[in-house]
């Protein structure tokens, strides 16, 4: 079988220049300071690509139970916070347990094309059986990609094991590199057998890190840095650790909100710390992240796969049905290859039509045209959508919304909205609040948003708050119909006056 | 001379792979401490591993029903606070 083997030897080069032909444009700009090696990887994975995501799936392995720090973030009576929302509880499964389920939901969805182990506490804090699951998959499913999230502690220690994976890339939490701040984030950590607390553990954890980050980009296996947005604690101090991972060959930084809220029971809930507003975050993840549109659509490895064709096939795969399956595993392998084939040739061919000079929905990159100015100003427009690409989400069923930017270069995705996720701490977060006020704050700034269909009362509700619903594009292509509302609103006159501050693509 | 989990252990396996005695032993409805086995770590370890590591304040107690780690001393949160939130939450 062939598959595209991990060159483990050699270094990704973090200096390599900056336009290459065939990924000159938006592409080159989204991956400056990229290699080639490093860019061709990021553009065909299924979790940072923007175009490859709509087509693939990844599923999460709960196998790791332990964690070996404590986050101010966190309560360890829930899934690790860094991974999923707080206060969700995943079934433990044993290695060999995982390796079946995997192999079922990936003979049943050939569009699963990645395996995460990022909890429920650290993988690395349960090498065994971290390691158990990824050798059994490698054997038995070559082709899945294999990732992890950690929070680095014992990163350095285990990378020779991790290395003998199919592992193509790590994702580290890095919420700080100065061990006073961490010593407001992380109460304690286990280390050599002891448990060391405050600004001591920080400075173990931050140097633990930081040798682990550089351990892995020298051997060639993408690193991601996630970091947790905390108002006043951390958040001026993410521009640096930006500047730093960066630096040291990080290929993206992901900066996600704090979710604190006391029922959590987590310190920062019942301290009553609160979480950043949209625009704090946004303001941020602009700073920190560039002009990547990879890093907004990171989906933190959500365990998705199962939910991929919007209906919820959860149920299916429970371990008693598992264990009665009779898979044809070469069947499903060689399924999931022609899918795999046929998504890259259509990739191949869209990359190749919007490389051609004429085409009027790739050829305004910017710099290769004279400067002039800009025909209308550009507009956030939100989108319900459960994947392939298409507007064919029910705003009330809406979970996320993904937001896009629009402006006369086109539509570029730069952040997902999850509907329950933007709480801002304090009076905002009442009881009186309904799912509808929620979606709404968190579509903040967005001046359209499109889904397939919406019912009377959201619609009165949005218009009032500013956002125009627009049920008129189910089923088109997100960008298609992104650049149509655009261009109706550029038509209406509406884009005249460019918003002060707003950065344009 | 033997440490016990108690209730309010979350299960979360931390604390096995620890054990120099092999004391420790998943079970229903929280992981347990074979008193038979447990030295408290004496002779291999400065610190009980199993208290050391725990996330849980209370999880774990000697002989005497004494928390290795008590209300406070793994969280920052003090026992009023604690009990303040709540009432708080119960309240709403
Ligand atoms: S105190 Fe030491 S010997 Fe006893 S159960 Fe805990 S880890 Fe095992
Ligand atoms: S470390 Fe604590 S909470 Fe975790 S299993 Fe052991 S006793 Fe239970």
């Amino acid at each position: 079988m062939d598959f595209p083997a991990f060159d483990q030897t050699a270094p990704a080069s973090a200096h390599a220049s900056a336009c290459s032909a065939g990924s000159c444009g938006s592409t080159a700009a989204q991956m400056n300071g990229l290699s080639d090696e490093v860019r061709r990887k990021v553009q065909n994975h299924p979790c940072y690509s923007e175009e490859a995501h709509h087509h693939f799936a990844r599923m999460h392995a709960a196998v790791a139970p332990a964690c070996n720090i404590q986050c101010n973030y966190c309560n360890r009576k829930y899934d690790c916070s860094n991974e999923s929302r707080p206060g969700v509880v995943s079934e433990l499964l044993t290695p060999e347990q995982a390796i079946n389920k995997t192999l079922a939901v990936a003979a049943a969805i050939p569009q699963l094309s990645v395996l995460g182990i990022a909890g429920p506490g650290d993988p690395l804090a349960n090498p065994e059986r971290t390691f158990a699951t990824f050798r059994g998959l490698a054997e038995k499913a070559p082709d899945l990609k294999l990732c992890l999230s950690t929070n680095g502690l014992v990163l350095p220690e285990q990378i020779d094991e991790l290395a003998k994976y199919n592992i193509e890339h790590v994702t580290i939490t890095i919420n700080c590199v100065d061990p006073e701040v961490g010593a407001k984030i992380y109460p304690w950590i286990f280390w050599n057998n002891r448990r060391i607390r405050g600004r001591a553990a920080a400075k173990i954890l931050i140097a633990q890190q930081q040798k682990g980050l550089e351990m892995l980009v020298a051997r060639g296996i993408l690193v991601k840095v996630n970091s947790v947005l905390i108002p006043g604690v951390n958040d001026q101090h993410l521009r640096e650790v930006s500047r730093i991972v960066k630096a040291k060959g990080a290929f993206l930084h992901n900066v996600t909100p704090l979710i604190a809220e006391a029922e959590h029971g987590t310190f920062f809930g019942l301290m009553g710390q609160r979480s950043p507003r949209a625009d704090e975050l946004k303001a941020l993840q602009d700073d920190c992240a560039g002009d990547m549109a990879m890093m907004r659509h990171c989906r933190q490895c959500r365990a998705d796969a199962v939910g991929l064709l919007g209906e919820d096939r959860g149920a299916e795969f429970t371990l008693d049905k598992v264990a009665a399956m009779e898979i044809d595993h070469q069947a499903a392998l060689e399924r999931r290859l022609a899918l795999r084939a046929k998504v890259a040739a259509e990739l191949e061919s869209k990359r190749a039509r919007a490389a051609t000079p004429g085409d009027p929905a790739r050829q305004v990159i910017a710099w290769h045209r004279q400067p002039r100015a800009a025909l209308g100003r550009s507009v956030l427009i939100a989108v319900a959508s459960r994947g392939s690409g298409l507007i064919n989400e029910h705003f009330g069923h809406a979970r996320e919304f993904l937001v896009y930017e629009a402006s006369e270069a086109g539509a570029r995705l730069v952040g997902q909205r999850k509907t329950d996720l933007y709480c801002s701490g304090g009076e905002t977060c009442g009881d009186g609040e309904t799912v509808l006020d929620r979606t709404i704050r968190a579509l903040a700034g967005c001046e359209r948003v499109l889904c397939s269909k919406i019912g009377i009362e959201p619609w009165g509700r949005l218009e009032a708050a500013g956002i125009k619903p627009d049920g008129e594009h189910g089923m088109e292509p997100i960008e298609d119909a992104v650049m149509a509302v655009w261009r109706e609103m550029l038509a209406a006159g509406l884009l005249a006056t460019p918003v002060a501050g707003k950065r344009c693509a | 001379m033997a440490l016990e989990i108690v209730e309010s252990c979350v299960n979360c396996w931390a604390c096995e792979p620890l054990c120099p005695n092999q004391a420790i032993y998943e079970a229903k409805p929280h992981f347990m401490v074979d008193a038979n086995k447990c030295t408290e770590c004496a002779g291999d370890f400065a610190d009980a591993q199993c208290a050391a590591i725990c996330p849980v304040e209370g999880a774990i107690v000697n002989e005497r029903h004494e928390a290795l780690n008590p209300p406070g001393s793994l969280t920052g949160i003090s026992p009023a606070r604690w009990a303040a939130v709540q009432a708080e939450i119960a309240a709403r």
